[in-house]
């Protein structure tokens, strides 16, 4: 493989172990992926960031690595954490002691705290045709598809290797001609929530691999693309297109490429597969983290019951002082995935996204009702 | 008999092979503590992994895995080589970090080999040596 100066330097111990570690694990992963060269770029957004998906394994590793004084070599931000510092809300005591450790580590070298998995609302935002190293499925997908920026789906370790390094393996969707789409969608009902739209992405994302195209008459919200972008991850899915909207849909003849036709049978499936109960304890929007029209629906709707808004946290600074019904918690720095709720006496949860319904049946074992807002907040 | 593989991390280590036929996640699969695979129905269940010589086809599940194997390192209950059928991100990262010599892309068939028997990963030059 071509390296540079700057690499065989790191490569001979030249800029710290750390940084050869970071190296060689770009190197291996160019070696599996038949990547000729790594590529300089422009952002890097990490994952990896909850105590309670890494664990004590992974804070150790952090600590050790911030040790060898690295800094990152690419504006890099992070993924939501355990925890919201500055809330309310009771987070287990030696759960926030643990996050605040991992949060320093992070930022001890160079990485800013975000903890958002909406970086693109918060200041991280590629232009087209950029190469990025983002770990987040929701991201990444989000960068590929709307934002037309160029990235594989990282890992927190390949993701953070590459933000210390400021390169990443040339393969996989930074490359044209992998982008194309290989799925052509069409529905055959209509899409009338972000609901529809979270439980059209689950569907194809759980039985199809690949770069779906939606063909769909609908003009989809912003957050609407982020919703099925987020609920097609949850599956393998990286990129997408949605005919007349995203920025690289129209270079594509789409007419020689698998077709599937959906209907009310495939989208009732997915609602009952996300669906494990009736009665809700809270009901939590924000998966991905609510945008600004997110969050004004909630406040539209001005819930009888508890609401939940996970955001970052510069739209909860906006926020503050705005929200008077005290049935709306706007909390940021994490999510109802990655944060300890079954420790914090919740059992059970209403969603709008099918990524949020998934990963709390799969990750957190509590009972889930998915539906649209509108629906969640009728009962 | 010997099998070449491709390096993922340098190092020659000698050790008893433990042989894995299906893939193995680390990330709740492993008990960090003791080295011992723990997924329920695994063909490995209850086998200790400490200083064992690790051959399998891949890795599953979550990334996080790469720390799991660095924690099982730092407890003193990791492999002490890994040759591995695929290159498996999540295992070839958790190896580089984790510094245990590891290869992968065999030259041959890996997975028949008996558990047990005892080899020489050696990770510098590109090959598993085999005793008979």
């Amino acid at each position: 493989m071509e390296l540079g100066k700057h690499e065989r330097d790191i490569l001979k111990g030249r800029k710290g172990e750390g940084m050869k570690k970071a190296l060689e694990i770009l190197i291996i992963l160019a070696e599996i992926h038949n990547a000729k060269r790594l590529i300089p770029i422009t952002s890097a957004q990490i994952s990896g960031v909850s105590y309670k998906t890494i664990g004590d394994a992974g804070l150790e590793f952090l600590k050790d690595m911030a040790e060898a004084e690295i800094k990152v070599n690419t504006p890099t931000t992070l993924n939501p954490a355990g925890v919201d510092f500055t809330s309310e809300l009771k987070f287990p005591e030696d759960f926030v002691e643990k996050q605040r450790e991992i949060i320093d580590t992070y930022t001890k070298m160079g990485v800013l705290p975000s903890c958002t998995c909406t970086p693109y609302y918060a200041g991280n935002l590629p232009r087209m045709g950029d190469h990025i190293a983002w770990a987040e499925s929701s991201a990444v997908i989000y960068a590929n598809s709307v934002l037309g920026a160029m990235t594989n789906r990282e890992s927190a370790l390949s993701a953070l290797s590459a933000a210390l390094v400021g390169k990443v393996p040339d393969y996989g969707l930074h490359m044209k001609e992998n982008r194309a789409p290989t799925l052509l969608v069409e529905v055959e009902y209509p899409i009338i929530s972000e609901a529809d739209y979270a439980a059209l992405g689950y569907h194809i994302g759980q039985n199809y691999e690949g770069i779906p195209y939606f063909r769909i008459r609908k003009k989809p919200r912003a957050e609407d693309l982020k919703t099925l972008g987020a609920a097609l991850a949850t599956g393998q899915v990286s990129m997408f297109h949605y005919h007349n909207i995203t920025p690289e849909a129209s270079y594509y003849h789409i007419d020689k490429i698998e077709k599937v036709e959906l209907g009310q049978k495939e989208v009732s499936e997915a609602y009952e597969k996300l669906n494990s109960t009736e009665d809700v304890d809270i009901i939590a929007v924000g998966c991905p983290h609510a945008g600004i029209s997110e969050i004004l629906d909630v406040i539209k709707a001005d819930p009888k019951r508890e609401v939940w808004v996970f955001t970052s946290k510069n739209l909860k600074e906006l926020f503050r002082d705005r929200i008077d019904n005290e049935n709306i918690k706007l909390i940021a720095d994490t999510c109802m995935v990655v944060s300890p709720l079954e420790k914090m006496g919740i059992k059970s949860i209403g969603v709008n996204s099918a990524k949020a319904a998934f990963y709390s049946m799969n990750l957190s074992n509590l009972k889930v009702k998915f539906d649209s807002l509108e629906n969640l907040l009728r009962d | 008999m010997r099998i070449k593989g491709k390096i993922v991390f340098s190092g020659i280590v000698e050790g008893q092979l433990v042989v894995s036929k299906k893939a193995i996640s680390f990330l709740g699969g492993v008990d960090v503590e003791t080295g011992v695979i723990r997924e329920r129905g695994h063909p490995l269940e209850g086998i200790g992994l400490k200083g064992k010589i690790l051959l399998l086809p891949r890795g599953k599940g979550s990334t996080v895995g790469s720390y799991t194997l660095y924690q099982m390192k730092k407890n003193g209950v990791a492999p002490s080589g890994i040759f591995s059928v695929q290159g498996d991100e999540m295992v070839a990262s958790g190896a580089i970090i984790s510094e245990i010599p590891m290869l992968y892309e065999p030259r041959g068939e890996l997975l028949n080999i008996p558990c047990g028997k005892r080899a020489i990963l050696n990770a510098k030059e590109g090959y598993l040596e085999v005793q008979d």
